[in-house]
Parts: structure tokens; C-alpha cells; sequence
């Protein structure tokens, strides 16, 4: 028998809430299937399982907030005592401990007896949405989304809210408001003290260093213009996505920066899963993982980068994102300031950041010429890795992005 | 389409993209970026928007000459109909 346990979410989770199971005994599992959802302070992370077999029993109900670690389920090993005749006809049973636990207050009401939704196709629900919907007594299955990919906002609660009872106009929403807003504020709260805790972590135990370059983009842009020209709106790839690209292969050769610090010594990362920092509109971050990077063509990498971005700004993220990143990207784009010196998330052992990329005098073969550049910098725990590797590696991301055709691959 | 549906077409866009945002707050000459945070990928998103919902084109290099609410309203009306 194995036992599933709450997956690590990340150095600054260490414990979430249930919201939601995607399986019942009897079910059988396959690896990566998502199981559960379960909320944190930054997301409702969908929980995958990464083991296959039949599920025995849900040890903890939906509205309990458990620690990392904490057995959620027990899965039967494919073959294991013949409980389920051949693991494939989900086994009718009663279910008599979860069962009862599994309608508790705060959870979101659903009519008993209500199908389940059907896994694949769960919809988005922001925590705070989700919380609001709880408070508000709003069946969430009713509720039309309007946030990206028709993810379910506050604004959404609240309006199914106010037309709930169907005599009442438009003068509700502002009642509703006040509680929203709180409940706003209140995740944001928790939010800022998840950060707090990983952030005064990294300071404490990481001996950062800084190294900085700025890296001519003169060669990949005209590439990206070139290459987007051609193609629709759909099809164009974002610099983030060269810059991203050209980190996870420079993460492969120079493998001291790609892994964690773990128990006194470096671990390497298991392939190069890069971490995007991605900042919520209300504030906060999170910096989930695209897994596999070096791996991945240009297009496919802005293909999960928009889905990423969508997914973390309607607060549903996976658990392998939020637990996978092997180093972690920070990008402030063309909003923002010329140079960035990240924060390491640990326990990872380096943060490459990229300031907004802007036209900037250089001196280029003797001459002086206004050329795109990004400063990019390293931010780097000096237990795992020395200066003059950091620096090589700074280097080998700059000699990557002006060879564009070979980061397309 | 008249220029007010054109407008609240394109507020309605935004707004998905950046729900947190009051219509009624948006000036139409303003830098549409300093009065909505968005960063390089919500900007994409939002002019994707626009090419779904009003079946638009709008060619990379445009993207420089659409700065505020009215050059959007503006390009969508003369490429729109240009279009249709």
C-alpha cells in the first residue's frame, strides 16, 4: 500500500487547505493524474499524484488544512490484494468517515447529490472567489467566469451574489463589497507573510552574489520581428520567451546553478524546470515552474508561458509547478527599471534577472551605436557556486541570445 | 459599429485581461499602460482580445502606434471596416 502525501508546494507553503477531491475510492490513478485541489495562500493548486494505482480510502476530508507530507490517501499498488476486481470498475462503496466530514461549513456548498464535475474540465475558481462563494452561500456551478479563460472572480461571486435574490437590484453589490474587500485584504495578508518567511529565509542562509552584464539584443530582436512578421497574432512569441529559453539551456551546461542546497550540500536538479515570476494584479507573486525548458522549441515554451501567466493570475497553478523549479527567472519587462537583483527562492541556488530592454548607446566594433540591450544579472548562493563560474554562466545566456536560430529549437 | 460600441468593446477586452479595472476610470488619452498595469504578456493578451472579439489585425509593427484607449478605438474602427 502507498501512501500520498501532500506534496511540497514550494519553500514558502508549508501547508494548505482541501477544497476539493477529484477521486473516490476505487478509482484508479495514473501517473500525473490530478487528484485533489487544494488551496494556499497564492493559489488553488491542482495536486498530481505521481504514483499509479487503485485508490483505497481519502484519509482527510475537504476543509481540513493539512501540512506538507500529511497522507491524504492510501493507493493500492497495481496488483495489490484484490479489493477492486481488476482495478478498472470503480468499486460502489459507502465511504462512511470522509463522507460524513466532507460537507463541513466553510466549504462551498454544493447540492448533495450533485454529479461531481468531471476532472479534466474543472474550471478556475480563485481562492478568493472560492472563500467569497463559501461566505456569500453562491453555488459556484452556477456561476458564469469572466476572468481569464473563464476563470471565476470575486467580481463574479458577487455578481451571482447580488442576482441571487432576484428582487433585489443593483444595490447589493456594495453590501457584498465590504466583505470582499476584507477577505481581499486578508489573503493578501497571508500572502505577504508566506513571502516574508521565504525571502527572510533566503537572506539568512544564502550568501548571495551579484554579477551583472548587459547583453546586446540587437541580433535576437530583429530575428523575433523577422519570425513574428510572418506569423498571426496568435503565433508570436514574446523576448521573455528567447530570454527564458536561452537561461534553461545555460542552466543545463553549467549545472552548479540549476538544482538546490539541501542538508549541507548542492543537489542538482533532476532536468532544468525554470521558475517564472509571475506578479498578481492585487499584489503579490509566485513563481511557478515550466518544466523541461532546454527541451522545448520557442513556441512551445510561449505556449506554457501564456497558459502559465493565465493560470496563476486565476489562481490555479499544479503542484509540480509550484514544487519543481530548479532556478528561477525574474523578468520585469518593458514596464519596468533597467536592472533587477533577485532574491534567491530557496532552496534553489540562483535567480537570473532581466531589467526592461530598452535602446541604449554602445560601443560596437570602434563605433558608437544605439542598440537594444537588457542588463541581466545573476543572483547566486556562493555555497554551491564561485564567482568566476557565475560568471561564465552570465556569459554562455549572453552568447545564447545572439545565436537566436539555435535557441528556436 | 459606432465609436461608443467600438470603445466599450475594447473596454470590455481590457477588463477581462485586468478585472480589477473601473471602466468609467480609463481616460482615452492617457498612455493606456500607466493607467492599467500591464506588463508585456497582458498586453499581447489584450490586443489577441481585440483580434478575436473584432476581428482585427494588427501587425507587430502597429503595436508601437497603439498607446492610449483612443488609438485602439481608432484602429479598430479604420482597419476594422477596412476588413468588413
Amino acid at each position: 500500500m502507498i501512501e500520498f502525501r501532500m506534496p511540497a508546494l514550494g519553500s514558502d507553503m508549508d501547508e494548505g487547505t482541501l477544497n476539493e477531491w477529484l477521486i473516490k475510492p476505487g478509482d484508479t490513478i495514473t501517473r500525473g493524474q490530478i487528484v485533489a485541489v487544494v488551496e494556499t495562500t497564492k493559489a488553488a493548486v491542482e495536486v498530481e499524484c505521481w504514483q499509479e494505482g487503485t485508490v483505497g480510502d481519502l484519509l482527510v476530508p475537504v476543509g481540513d488544512t493539512v501540512q506538507v507530507g500529511t497522507p491524504l490517501a492510501t493507493l493500492l499498488e497495481p496488483g495489490e490484494r484484490a479489493d477492486t476486481p481488476t482495478g478498472r470498475r470503480p468499486h460502489k462503496r459507502t465511504e462512511p468517515a470522509a463522507g460524513a466530514a466532507a460537507q463541513p461549513a466553510a466549504a462551498p456548498t454544493k447540492p448533495p447529490g450533485a454529479p461531481p464535475a468531471a476532472p479534466g474540465h474543472r474550471r478556475w475558481v480563485s481562492p478568493a472567489a472560492r472563500r467569497l462563494a463559501g461566505s456569500l452561500k453562491v453555488d459556484l456551478d452556477a456561476v458564469a467566469g469572466t476572468g481569464p479563460q473563464g476563470a471565476v472572480t470575486i467580481s463574479d461571486v458577487e455578481h451571482a451574489a447580488a442576482a441571487k435574490p432576484a428582487a433585489a437590484p443593483a444595490a447589493k453589490p456594495t453590501a457584498a463589497k465590504g466583505t470582499a474587500a476584507e477577505r481581499a485584504a486578508e489573503r493578501a495578508a497571508q500572502m505577504r507573510q508566506a513571502i516574508a518567511a521565504a525571502m527572510s529565509r533566503s537572506k539568512r542562509e544564502i550568501p548571495h552574489y551579484y554579477l551583472a552584464e548587459e547583453i546586446v539584443l540587437e541580433t535576437a530582436m530583429s530575428w523575433l520581428t523577422t519570425r513574428n512578421a510572418q506569423r498571426s497574432i496568435d503565433e508570436r512569441i514574446l523576448p521573455a520567451v528567447l530570454l527564458l529559453k536561452a537561461v534553461g539551456v545555460a542552466a543545463q551546461r553549467f549545472p552548479e546553478f540549476n538544482g538546490f542546497w539541501r542538508d549541507d550540500g548542492f543537489q542538482p536538479g533532476t532536468g532544468v524546470h525554470v521558475g517564472v515570476g509571475i506578479s498578481l494584479r492585487g499584489g503579490g507573486l509566485v513563481a511557478p515552474a515550466i518544466h523541461d525548458v532546454p527541451d522545448k522549441k520557442v513556441a512551445e515554451l510561449m505556449d506554457d508561458l501564456t497558459d502559465l501567466v493565465a493560470r496563476a493570475r486565476a489562481g490555479s497553478l499544479r503542484s509540480s509547478e509550484m514544487s519543481d523549479p530548479t532556478i528561477t527567472v525574474t523578468n520585469l519587462g518593458d514596464q519596468g527599471v533597467d536592472t533587477v537583483f533577485g532574491v534567491i527562492y530557496p532552496p534553489q541556488v540562483a535567480l537570473v534577472g532581466f531589467g526592461r530592454p530598452a535602446r541604449r548607446v554602445r560601443v560596437i566594433d570602434e563605433g558608437i551605436r544605439i542598440v537594444p540591450t537588457v542588463h541581466a544579472t545573476l543572483a547566486a548562493d556562493h555555497r554551491a557556486s564561485d564567482g568566476h563560474r557565475g560568471a561564465l554562466f552570465l556569459t554562455a545566456i549572453n552568447e545564447l541570445l545572439g545565436q537566436p536560430d539555435l535557441l528556436e529549437k | 459599429m459606432t465609436d461608443e460600441d467600438t470603445r466599450g468593446a475594447v473596454l470590455s477586452v481590457l477588463t477581462r485581461i485586468a478585472p480589477e479595472v473601473d471602466p468609467d476610470d480609463i481616460s482615452d488619452d492617457a498612455l493606456l499602460r500607466d493607467q492599467v498595469d500591464l506588463d508585456s504578456m497582458d498586453w499581447l493578451n489584450f490586443l489577441r482580445g481585440i483580434h478575436r472579439q473584432l476581428h482585427v489585425d494588427i501587425p507587430e509593427s502597429d503595436y508601437a502606434s497603439l498607446r492610449t484607449l483612443a488609438d485602439v478605438v481608432g484602429y479598430v474602427e479604420k482597419n476594422g471596416s477596412r476588413a468588413g
